[in-house]
């Protein structure tokens, strides 16, 4: 732990010592990034945009993770379907973040609908194949034994059927939020009027390099607070059935 | 893969099914289940709505739910169990789970998880129970103690058992009629009841018994 402590610090010193000797507006400081960070706090701008920003993050992850879940368990467990729609999934793996929001935003409008739509079509081919994986690779033979001793179709789902997936589908959601965000932020440039992404197009035409950093700054804290707070502990309650677990806890 | 195979079992009987290894025995315990539908011929059972358990060859365990759970989770809606049912606690005890209860079958020694498993198929109160060399690969020791448990329980329970095994000693010692499977395809080609009472199944009468049955059937009993 001290040792990540001090790998941090000497980032932190590094780049004030950048910074002191580019000599220039264009390469602030921690301090700087710190001085305007406080000052968007103090106004309640932060506090709005990061909001918002996270909403979009939120509505748009629920939705590609439902529809994808659903769709890849299905394609996994039946053969047909899987060959109608596994093309249709290749083209959307394959077509440009940037098209599919540009589409979005011709096709639906500049709204917010079409914000979250142009987010959620980007994730959700990455979490049907994944998910598609997940449904391959259960295993028969629970499910032999839920048929022999008569449980409902909401206790297979429940017991059986999810705690298999949920190593699949905590691996399409990580990397879904990592890419969600991203892709958020883009959106928010492009088309959206309030957001961290419009702030950092905002201030990339005032070349206001202290705001950029600084918003950048806050949007990863919040996300690695969603990381430790969030999901690493419901990760740890979900796994402590495996063998190990306590060692790992420990 | 098989031919022919019929035979009916007495309600309450228990009944062993003896076969060299791959001769189909567990898919007929497949096909009785309603695992495997690809085959030809009727299952009956009267009355038609009779509950099944299996003990299968691995003890299938859902392993992210406690030994309580697992059994917990195989009995029917709380308003389907039946008035009679023994609570839980004491089928636990009789199979020596009591202290377990909490654990997850990744801590369990293969021999727990069977009883776990035989305890599932139990808790259910079956009316026919299907076992696939359910003591297979476990130390003499712990696999009498096991079938010692099966025993009781069937014969405080009443339930119809079907197990199939290769061993034809444990069979013996268990099963008042044994059937024997062997052949490509696979028929039967005895069915032979044990005529020893249960109390002297551990002297020289098995001994003769088994000695008779290898001499009748060398291929099914010694393969």
């Amino acid at each position: 732990m001290p040792l990540r402590l001090l790998s941090i610090l000497g980032f932190l010193l590094l780049w004030s010592a950048a910074a002191a000797l580019a000599a220039r507006p264009e390469v602030p400081g921690p301090l700087d990034v710190l001085a305007f960070l406080a000052g968007e706090a103090a106004s309640g701008e932060l506090f709005y945009h990061l909001t918002i920003t996270l909403a979009r993050v939120a509505a748009a992850f629920l939705i590609a993770m439902f529809i994808g879940t659903a769709i890849g368990v299905l394609m996994g467990q039946n053969r047909t379907l899987n060959r109608v729609l596994d093309p249709w999934i290749i083209l959307m793996i394959n077509i440009p973040a940037l098209v599919v929001i540009v589409l979005c935003y011709i096709w639906i409008g500049l709204t917010e609908a079409a914000a979250i739509t142009a987010v959620a079509l980007n994730k959700i081919p990455n979490v049907v194949v994944t998910l598609r994986e997940g449904a391959r690779a259960l295993d028969l033979k629970l499910q032999e034994m839920a048929r022999v001793f008569r449980f409902s179709r909401a206790r297979l789902l429940r017991h059986v059927i999810l705690p298999q997936l949920f190593p699949f589908i905590a691996a399409a959601g990580r990397s879904g939020l990592a890419l969600i965000w991203k892709i958020v932020l883009v959106v928010e440039l492009l088309g959206r009027s309030n957001g961290v992404g419009f702030q950092i197009h905002l201030y990339f035409q005032l070349f206001d390099v202290a705001a950029i950093l600084g918003y950048a700054l806050a949007f990863v804290c919040i996300m690695l607070l969603i990381e430790f707070v969030v999901v690493q502990p419901l990760e740890t309650h979900l796994n402590r059935w495996r063998p190990g677990a306590a060692a790992r806890a420990a | 893969m098989l031919r022919d195979l019929a035979f009916a079992l007495a309600p309450g009987s228990f009944t062993c099914l003896i076969g060299p290894s791959g001769c189909g025995k567990t898919t007929t315990l497949r096909i009785i289940l309603g695992l495997d539908r690809e085959f030809d011929g009727t299952i009956v059972t009267s009355p038609p709505d009779l509950r099944f358990a299996a003990v299968f060859q691995e003890p299938r365990l859902l392993p992210w739910r406690t030994v309580e759970q697992n059994v917990r989770l195989a009995l029917p809606p709380e308003n389907q169990i039946p008035a009679e049912t023994p609570p839980l606690d004491q089928l636990f005890a009789v199979l020596g789970l009591e202290t377990l209860l909490g654990r997850y079958p990744g801590e369990l020694s293969l021999g727990l998880a069977r009883r776990v498993a035989l305890a599932r198929a139990f808790a259910v109160m079956p009316d026919i129970l299907l076992l696939d060399e359910p003591f297979v690969s476990l130390d003499e020791h712990t696999a009498d103690r096991l079938r010692a448990h099966l025993v009781d329980l069937w014969q405080a329970r009443a339930t119809t058992v079907l197990m199939v095994t290769h061993n034809v000693r444990e069979a013996a010692r268990l099963a008042d009629r044994l059937l024997l499977v062997n052949g490509r395809p696979a028929r039967l080609v005895g069915d032979i009841a044990v005529p020893i009472p249960r109390p002297e199944r551990d002297g020289p009468a098995l001994r003769t018994f088994l000695a008779a049955l290898t001499r009748d059937h060398p291929a099914t009993v010694l393969a």
